[in-house]
């Protein structure tokens, strides 16, 4: 692992991944505290201020402080993303390995019906199942992790196809041991860094869906400061007040650059071909 | 190609469609409301609830439902939408013809602009122009929609004041009206996928550039540009169909949003509207007709892969 993190970081885009995922993770944790105003206190003498130095993001149409507000939204957005992420990364992995595991017919169904629900465009597909379970910030994580959880399948399956033939999965096999230590046991751990690396560049298109669901009023409710809701609720001031939308908008395409890098980063410094 | 191949691919999108109409269903029966109160109102009385409920079939068992819902399909009958009392198929067949245009016209605009990128890279490989490129690839790629979506409206409807920022002008009535409502959810549909599809025609061209043919190519003395566009960018184009046919997935999925900002009657805001007011029979419908447009470009995609290389042999 010392020798990933180095080689990640040998490269400039491995850096900047690093560096922007960091700052999101103290702003996550420290946000709420390094707000230098209340992001709900309502203001009607400092209504609609562009970007200056009391208000580093400007006000909204209620006077808020805009900067509080992203700051105190770096919670709702990133860690959702992170769980929703999380959660398919891990029913993709045992999914993946066990349909390696099992192969033959078992193996061909799973796949076929992962690619069957990979024909619903995600968006799409955490749209039903909001629009089923209700709309709320934990539904939409749910919708987010089922709907990316066919491609870590695939990803999760490549991979242990090739750990299946490895001579400790026969020795296993030998051994008699049982599907569920040979696949939670001897299998998940040797695919973890791909799936890892996939999870990565998974967490920017969860940022980007979970904001998106957000924007459509399907995902985080008001008065929370989810950017994507932010961003709705700041169309209707488009014209009067431009950087309510830029604001919150600009820290979700940083975030999602910031996991891309990453992700590719990461690719790179495990990926022995394209090392120099 | 093989006919055998052909039927088990087409067997495939079968079961594929047969798997998303199960989910779609069976998300959908889990829905806490109740489509007869839906139709009367909360105010209703028990007996009318009663004889609508038997009237739609819903006190039957589910996979009875099903199979009516199933077969009502294979003949074309999508069922009527519970908000407006239309024939759902009427609804959606014409918002889908609009939203393929829209698609169309994205797609048409991405090639044009992320092939020439992709090579651009290519060539300068490691070079400040290469590293200009994947700087704006990957701000393509993390900017949401949504967020492009305002800000190219902001930026060409308002500040500028060049094109209209929302609304829709069927293409039978101007087709002027048409292309310049279009020109701004073009513009943000592609994006994302601009910045995908260069990438992927960089590493692709990147590869093709260092094998042996081109290499006996230039020392034919064939000039630099006739080896680019004429030896490499076939080979290097192939794998890059494949990944615009998983691409139209994702476009499908853009669409849903850039019609529901720019208020463009397609299927995407179709199914938002229904969704919003959980509209069964649309909702149902909807995307059970997106999922099969995107299996159905998936399938296309493979036969021009098979038919552009001949080398391919599906058995």
């Amino acid at each position: 692992m010392p020798d990933t993190l180095k080689a990640l970081v040998r490269s400039p885009q491995g850096v900047v991944g690093v560096a922007i995922c960091l700052l999101a993770l103290i702003l996550v944790v420290l946000g709420p505290w390094l707000a230098p105003y209340d992001p709900n206190a309502l203001s009607f003498t400092a209504r609609y201020q562009p970007p200056d130095l009391d208000h580093w993001f400007g006000t909204d149409q209620m006077g808020r402080d805009l900067f509080s507000r992203v700051m105190v939204g770096a919670h709702a957005t990133i860690v959702m993303s992170l769980l929703a992420t999380a959660i398919a990364m891990l029913l993709g992995a045992v999914v993946g390995t066990l349909s390696a595991y099992l192969g033959g017919r078992v193996d061909e169904a799973i796949m076929r019906t992962m690619d069957a629900i990979m024909a619903i465009p995600s968006l799409l597909f955490a749209l039903l199942i909001v629009s089923t379970l209700g709309k709320s910030d934990i539904n939409a994580v749910a919708a987010i992790a089922i709907a990316f959880t066919p491609g870590m399948v695939r990803v999760a399956r490549s991979v242990a196809l090739a750990v299946r033939t490895q001579d400790y999965v026969s020795a296993a096999i030998v051994r008699g041991e049982s599907t569920r230590f040979i696949v939670l046991r001897e299998m998940l751990p040797n695919i973890v860094a791909p799936v890892i690396v996939e999870g990565t560049v998974r967490v920017a298109f969860a940022v980007m869906l979970f904001a998106t669901l957000s924007f459509l009023g399907l995902g985080a409710q008001p008065p929370s400061s989810e950017w994507g809701l932010m961003v709705s609720e700041a169309r209707s001031h488009l014209f009067t007040a431009p950087w309510m939308m830029i604001m919150p908008g600009f820290c979700i395409a940083l975030v999602a650059i910031g996991f891309n890098l990453l992700g590719d980063g990461l690719r790179d410094a495990l990926n022995p071909r394209s090392r120099v | 190609m093989t006919a055998a191949y052909l039927g088990r691919r087409l067997l495939t999108i079968v079961y594929t469609l047969l798997v998303v109409s199960l989910l779609v269903f069976g998300m959908t029966q889990l829905l806490p409301a109740d489509a007869a109160v839906t139709l009367l109102g909360a105010s209703a009385t028990p007996q009318s609830l009663a004889q609508v409920r038997a009237q739609l079939g819903l006190d039957q068992p589910a996979w009875l439902q099903y199979w009516h819902w199933l077969s009502g399909i294979a003949a074309g009958d999508f069922g009527r939408s519970m908000r407006t009392g239309q024939d759902v198929a009427a609804m959606m067949f014409p918002a889908l013809g609009r939203s393929l245009l829209l698609a169309l016209l994205a797609l048409v605009l991405m090639l044009a602009v992320a092939i020439p990128l992709g090579i651009v890279a290519a060539l300068h490989r490691g070079r400040a122009m290469d590293l200009v490129v994947a700087m704006v690839s990957y701000i393509g790629i993390s900017v949401p929609e949504f967020v492009t979506a305002t800000v190219v409206a902001l930026l060409f409807a308002d500040f500028l004041g060049w094109l209209p920022a929302t609304g829709y002008v069927p293409v039978t009535e101007s087709i002027g009206g048409w292309l310049a409502h279009m020109v701004l959810p073009t513009l943000t549909v592609s994006m994302i996928l601009v910045a995908h599809v260069s990438r992927m025609v960089r590493s692709e061209m990147v590869d093709v550039l260092a094998s042996d043919y081109v290499r006996a190519a230039h020392l034919k003395g064939l000039s630099p540009r006739r080896v680019v566009l004429h030896h490499a960018l076939r080979n290097a184009l192939l794998p890059t169909i494949t990944i615009v046919a998983l691409d139209v997935g994702y476009l499908l999925g853009g669409i849903i949003v850039v019609e529901e900002i720019f208020a463009i009657p397609g299927i995407g805001r179709a199914l938002i509207v229904a969704v919003q007011n959980r509209d069964l029979p649309a909702i149902q419908a909807g995307v059970l007709i997106i999922a099969a447009t995107y299996a159905l470009a998936n399938f296309l995609a493979d036969l021009a892969y098979a038919w552009l290389d001949r080398r391919i042999q599906y058995a």
